[in-house]
């Protein structure tokens, strides 16, 4: 046990003073409330307004409302940008210090972007839970409503595909935080995630509304397996051995970028460039 | 065997560059320019155990490029160090948890947490025994007397408490080598005062090697028995602080007010400084002349109503041996 001591304490060490920040998970959980409402509203239109399209939609509305919800509540997995941390470290130089640890550098990293993560994901999903899934339901909008997962089996399956929705989303802010790194700026790479995330992950829209012809590539590149894949996986759009499809593609992508990290993070390193002081 | 060994140690490092202006933006975008700095040309020397050695030299000589090499974090273009056998940049997760390291600009501990939180950290990223931790710190918190700021965050410490802390976080593993660049920066008197106690105690009682640099000549003077003085990224000098200060600079100033208008002196070995109404500044070898024969030679002959010798001061001696070996910054 005593060598997973160093990043257990990493790792929890970010997580609790993450949930310190209670100001910033209401704010985030207001936007998303937000966010979510309008996107709704948009679906609504379009399904309410060409039914003819709506029935041969791989996604009933209260499907792709429900998919809107956990999106939502579970923004704070998307990697959006680098662990803001590693950039500070970055622009002071404390990263220095970080070398000065007699630990795996790319493990300590990793578990810290893990805390920061989930420190962030947990009240505001639980928030969201309670606004759209418990909420809604009760003052008689359950049409609005977050539904619950398509069975007991979508339910666990979901739980595992979650997990490593985290765990690929964490090798992809590693390789964020290493072009950071290796650039000393974290401005440049952080914006150009933006746009990647948005589309690419399922946020914006379904991956499974996009055109036929795109559906395979949506489904196999990565960022589908830090929402996409869990989601069409909670309402069985993906069960059974095609679950476990999916399931093999986030592991594959995970594995890949936790293998790209380490031999890139190793290289630049040698490299490392600390001036001044 | 030494316990540090450093030989021929070579370092560059590229900076970008681009002109001025608009113009040199946009045309950065397509061509980069770049400009080598050598770092560290040729730099060797080597520490026994229990040694307590002051780094000195201009900004910009390579002092912090060394350290950086020695703990770890950079890596040289060329040369060898060893340090207990190991290389540090090739063995680094080993090298690290014998060597501890405060950096007098950065900070180690963790800005939002108190900082007996910081130190369990550190406890668990060096997996330190939970029982040894206790006493080493216990022993680090008085002797650094942070009883009052244990529950405290590290934001809310003034720098003088802070760098005790640091110090203290640096060295709860129990390091044999402690590397301190620059830790007196920007501390009032009485904090540096206490760093300085502390280093020295540590090194006399623990054993444990110092290697230090810094500007404050006070702080070699107090501590090194041995100094390194290092420019342009070459060794200039290494040798005990009282030799370099006696072969750099012998010279005296003499001070005299005289009663009258001060006459043109010309004598052996001595040369005017200032000249100031009826005063005269004079610096004179006293390899050549001593104070007392000078003394006698002027108030032989003129009228003199306060005279005193002064021994110039470190900053000087050190300024004047930069401007001898041109390691001024250009």
């Amino acid at each position: 046990m005593d060598a997973l001591r160093p990043y257990a304490a990493a790792f929890s060490s970010r997580f609790l003073l993450m949930m310190q920040y209670r100001a910033a998970a209401l704010a985030g959980f207001f936007t998303q409330c937000w966010f979510g409402a309008v996107h709704v509203m948009v679906l609504a239109a379009f399904y309410l307004g060409a039914p003819e399209a709506a029935a041969e939609s791989p996604l009933s509305l209260s499907q792709a409302i429900t998919y809107t919800w956990l999106a939502q509540g579970l923004l704070a997995v998307l990697p959006w940008v680098g662990d803001p941390e590693i950039a500070d470290g970055v622009r002071t130089g404390a990263i220095s210090y970080d070398r000065l640890r007699p630990v795996d550098a790319y493990t300590l990293w990793y578990v810290r972007a893990a805390g920061w993560m989930t420190a962030r994901l947990i009240p505001r999903v639980a928030l969201m839970i309670l606004a759209a899934g418990i909420v809604l339901p009760l003052i008689g909008q359950d049409q609005w409503a977050w539904q619950p997962p398509a069975s007991l089996s979508a339910a666990l399956l979901f739980t595992l595909s979650e997990t490593l929705a985290i765990a690929l989303a964490c090798a992809i802010i590693m390789l964020i935080n290493i072009v950071v790194v290796a650039t000393l700026n974290a401005r440049g790479v952080n914006i150009l995630m933006q746009p990647l995330v948005v589309i690419f992950t399922g946020n914006l829209l379904p991956l499974s509304l996009y055109p036929d012809a795109m559906r395979v590539a949506l489904l196999v590149q990565p960022f589908a397996g830090t929402l996409d894949i869990p989601n069409r996986i909670y309402f069985a759009a993906l069960a059974g051995q095609m679950a476990w499809l999916g399931i093999s593609l986030q592991v594959f992508w995970t594995v890949l970028f936790i293998a790209v990290g380490r031999w890139w993070l190793g290289r630049v390193m040698a490299r490392l460039e600390v001036q001044g002081g | 065997m030494p316990q540090i060994l450093v030989q021929d140690l070579a370092k560059t490092y590229r900076v970008a560059e681009r002109d001025p202006g608009m113009f040199g933006a946009v045309r950065g975008l397509v061509r980069r320019r770049w400009r080598t700095v050598q770092a560290l040309k040729d730099v060797s020397f080597s520490l026994e155990r229990g040694e307590l050695l002051g780094f000195i030299g201009p900004n910009g000589a390579g002092k912090s490029t060394t350290i950086k090499i020695l703990s770890g974090i950079l890596r040289p273009d060329s040369g060898r160090v060893e340090i207990e056998g190991l290389v540090p940049y090739a063995d680094r997760i080993k090298h690290v948890g014998r060597i501890g390291v405060v950096f007098g600009q950065r900070t180690q501990l963790w800005w939002d947490l108190p900082v007996i939180d910081g130190f369990d950290l550190l406890r668990d990223i060096y997996r330190v025994d939970p029982k040894r931790y206790r006493t080493t710190r216990d022993e680090l918190v008085a002797m650094l007397r942070l009883e009052k700021l244990l529950d405290q965050p590290v934001r809310q410490l003034s720098l003088g408490q802070r760098m005790r802390a640091e110090i203290a976080a640096a060295l709860l593993h129990e390091p044999s080598i402690l590397f301190l660049d620059e830790p007196t920066i920007g501390l009032d008197a009485p904090s540096k005062l206490a760093v300085r106690e502390f280093v020295k105690k540590l090194n006399q009682e623990r054993g444990v090697t110092v290697l230090l640099t810094t500007h404050d000549m006070h702080d070699i003077e107090a501590l090194a028995q041995r100094v390194i003085v290092i420019g342009h990224g070459r060794v200039l000098a290494d040798s005990p602080f009282e030799a370099l200060r006696a072969n750099v600079l012998a010279e005296r100033r003499l001070f005299v007010d005289f009663a009258g208008d001060p006459p043109t002196l010309d004598l052996p070995g001595v040369e005017v400084r200032k000249r100031d109404g009826r005063s005269l500044e004079l610096a004179f070898d006293p390899r050549i002349t001593t104070a007392p024969a000078l003394i006698a030679a002027i108030t032989a002959r003129h009228a003199v109503e306060d005279i005193h010798v002064e021994q110039p001061a470190i900053e000087e001696v050190i300024a004047k041996f930069y401007d001898l070996h041109g390691a001024n910054e250009a």
